[in-house]
């Protein structure tokens, strides 16, 4: 059973930035969204409220950059980049300013729709010379992630994980490194932020068919470790990856890329949203309707080994590793 | 202070003028109006207002650089012609980068670059670009999309304040900047956090790409606007330097101070005026057409044409 982690953003930033006063939180009026508001409250020198403006907020943090604040952005990761991309281009990724851009509620971990689900902001962000793209899997990742964000020289957007987090892993944050969760010998599995631990409810059934599942997790995706991916993918008979995002310019897309430029010759699936607009629903309700699950990862590997798995939707909810999680609604905005 | 004493702000002014008169003509086109309406605002800045240090970047403009990264450390900003970043100096962050060539002209006459500077002019490889990006000389940030100087400037200015520093941040924009939204989503940022710390000139010559501001997208009335965000506004005509000096001198704690510098769009250039409202590049259809407007702003300007030929 994993341990569940409440809110574990709001404590891990108040610990960094408290102690870095070059640091400065903006918000634009999604401050208790982003689990910002207690440090709003204790720490009101460091805190630039901007308002529901974000083109401004995304050139004035540029300008505070130019005097050696390093500005962290909060807001959900749609208005980070939708709204204010010729101010992210113009004011901020061209000059590569220092400025951190906190994405919460990325792809659909969000209810509230197309409006909200950014589910083609790694494509968005990778398209961008000097941008660094991470993003948090579990609640270790969202504690340790600001270290890593603060020590890279120019822009970083990162994918946050907010409200009741699970602890996945027991080591920090390692800046572009692939995190190696199983190793074997038949299929290569990539995944990042919440698909991870979707990927591990698959874990156990395919072990016990004697499947060979090579598992990586991924929360640098801008670079990229390439060749702890390469190393991964030699010899195996497939590779899936299962993403948080549209299929088209993100894990699956950069995975692509270097299979094909490696010429491994390894046939890939690519889960995720498939080429689609989501809706507004929880987050169990939309992972498996658009087949970012455990189940849409057990048929892919299927389909890639040619045989059916016999693994039922039953036997993945018995070992489902969220019961915790069971009691926790839909989250609101 | 460089040269600055040395010409009055009216000749300055003039040999902003000449300079950006002489430049379209002898490569057939350019931002000549953007001088008419600029002149005096700029001269204004850069012969009276800011407090700058000493040039760090040669007077002959460098090479472009390469773009900014992590892994280029020879990129460089434009503002080194502004002097060196410190606490007492002012700053200049410039938004409306197709003045560039006006700011250019503005560098070369107070002193700040060389003579020839303008031989760089939209050449590939120079750093003295035709819309200016933060290489160029002058400029600081990268604003030929418009309506982000303004924000930036404003991130500066808070931080500015924030650790004590006497030196302000001026501004000098256009007011088809107010017809982005960007630009009043700052406003109601700077009135909130009291950014008093800021100065800014807008050049309101009512004219943009498409024609005269009135065909286009009219502000109305642009001063009471402003106003009415809680920032200091003055109007003022902007070809009159002591009514720029009264603005300049009139800012109030807790406020950013914006001067509407109410200009016309063929000041010093009657002959312009044929041509309105097309008039936001100027080029010729005709050899006709080129040599009438050549005699005849030349005379307006004092200039010899036999000048014009000395390329």
């Amino acid at each position: 059973m994993v341990d569940i982690v409440n809110r574990p953003y709001a404590k891990a930033f108040e610990t960094f930035a408290s102690a870095r006063p070059q640091i400065l939180c903006l918000s634009a009026d999604l401050t208790s969204s982003c689990e910002v508001d207690g440090f709003r409250d204790r720490h009101p020198d460091q805190f630039l409220s901007l308002g529901m403006a974000e083109q401004n907020m995304l050139s004035f943090a540029g300008g505070l950059a130019m005097q050696g604040f390093r500005p962290f952005l909060h807001t959900f990761s749609v208005f980070l980049y939708r709204r204010p991309y010729d101010q992210l281009i113009n004011s901020i990724a061209y000059s590569n300013r220092k400025v951190r851009l906190m994405g919460f509620l990325p792809g659909i971990t969000t209810p509230g729709g197309i409006t909200h689900q950014a589910i083609e902001d790694i494509s968005v962000m990778r398209a961008i010379p000097n941008m660094t793209i991470l993003e948090c899997g579990d609640a270790t990742e969202v504690e340790t992630v600001l270290e890593v964000a603060d020590s890279i020289d120019g822009p970083v957007y990162v994918r946050v994980l907010r409200g009741e987090v699970p602890r996945l892993f027991s080591t920090p944050f390692e800046f572009n490194k692939l995190r190696t969760l199983s190793e074997g010998d038949d299929v290569l599995v990539v995944t990042a932020g919440v698909c991870t631990e979707e990927a591990l409810r698959a874990a156990q059934p395919l072990k016990a068919r004697g499947l060979g599942i090579h598992h990586l997790h991924v929360s640098t995706l801008k670079p990229f470790d390439r060749d702890g991916l390469i190393r991964a993918a030699r010899g195996k008979k497939g590779v899936v990856t299962l993403e948080n995002h549209t299929i088209n310019g993100g894990l699956g897309s950069l995975v692509a890329e270097i299979l094909a430029e490696e010429g491994l010759g390894v046939k890939l699936r690519r889960l995720g949203l498939q080429d689609t607009f989501a809706h507004g629903a929880s987050k169990p309700y939309l992972m498996k309707k658009y087949g970012l699950d455990a189940s849409a990862l057990v048929s892919a590997i299927g389909q890639l080994l040619g045989k059916d798995l016999d693994i039922c939707d039953a036997e993945l909810e018995a070992v489902r590793i969220d019961t915790v999680h069971s009691a926790q609604k839909a989250e609101a905005l | 202070m460089n040269l600055s004493n040395q010409q009055t702000t009216e000749d300055v002014a003039a040999g902003i003028r000449k300079r950006v008169f002489l430049h379209t003509m002898r490569n057939n086109g350019g931002y000549l109006s953007q001088a008419c309406s600029a002149a005096e605002s700029l001269a204004f800045l850069y012969n009276e207002a800011l407090t700058l240090g000493e040039p760090t970047l040669p007077k002959v403009p460098l090479p472009f650089a390469g773009v900014p990264s992590a892994t280029n450390p020879d990129a460089f900003t434009g503002a080194g012609y502004h002097g060196p970043f410190a606490p007492e100096f002012d700053r200049l962050i410039i938004s409306p980068a197709h003045y560039a060539l006006v700011i250019y002209s503005a560098l070369i006459q107070v002193g700040r670059m060389d003579e020839h500077a303008l031989d760089h002019f939209n050449v590939d490889g120079c750093s003295v670009e035709m819309i200016g990006a933060e290489h160029s000389p002058g400029m600081e940030v990268t604003t030929g999309s418009l309506a982000q100087g303004l924000s930036m400037a404003a991130g500066i200015a808070w931080a500015r304040k924030r650790k004590g520093e006497p030196g302000k941040v001026w501004v000098y924009m256009s007011d088809g900047e107010f017809q982005e939204g960007q630009t009043w989503e700052c406003l109601a940022a700077m009135a909130y956090h009291g950014i008093d710390n800021i100065r800014v000139i807008v050049d309101v010559n009512r004219q943009q790409c498409d024609g005269a501001m009135p065909s286009v997208l009219d502000l109305g009335d642009l001063a009471a606007r402003v106003a009415s965000f809680g920032v200091t506004c003055r109007s003022i005509d902007g070809h009159d330097l002591n009514a720029m000096r009264a603005a300049a001198d009139s800012a109030e704690p807790d406020k950013p101070l914006i001067i509407l510098a109410n200009t016309s769009p063929y000041q010093g250039m009657e002959f312009l005026k044929k041509r309105f409202p097309r008039l936001h590049y100027v080029r010729f259809k005709s050899a006709d057409e080129r040599r009438e407007m050549q005699t005849a702003i030349a005379a307006e300007l004092g200039v010899d044409e036999a000048e014009i030929a000395r390329a």
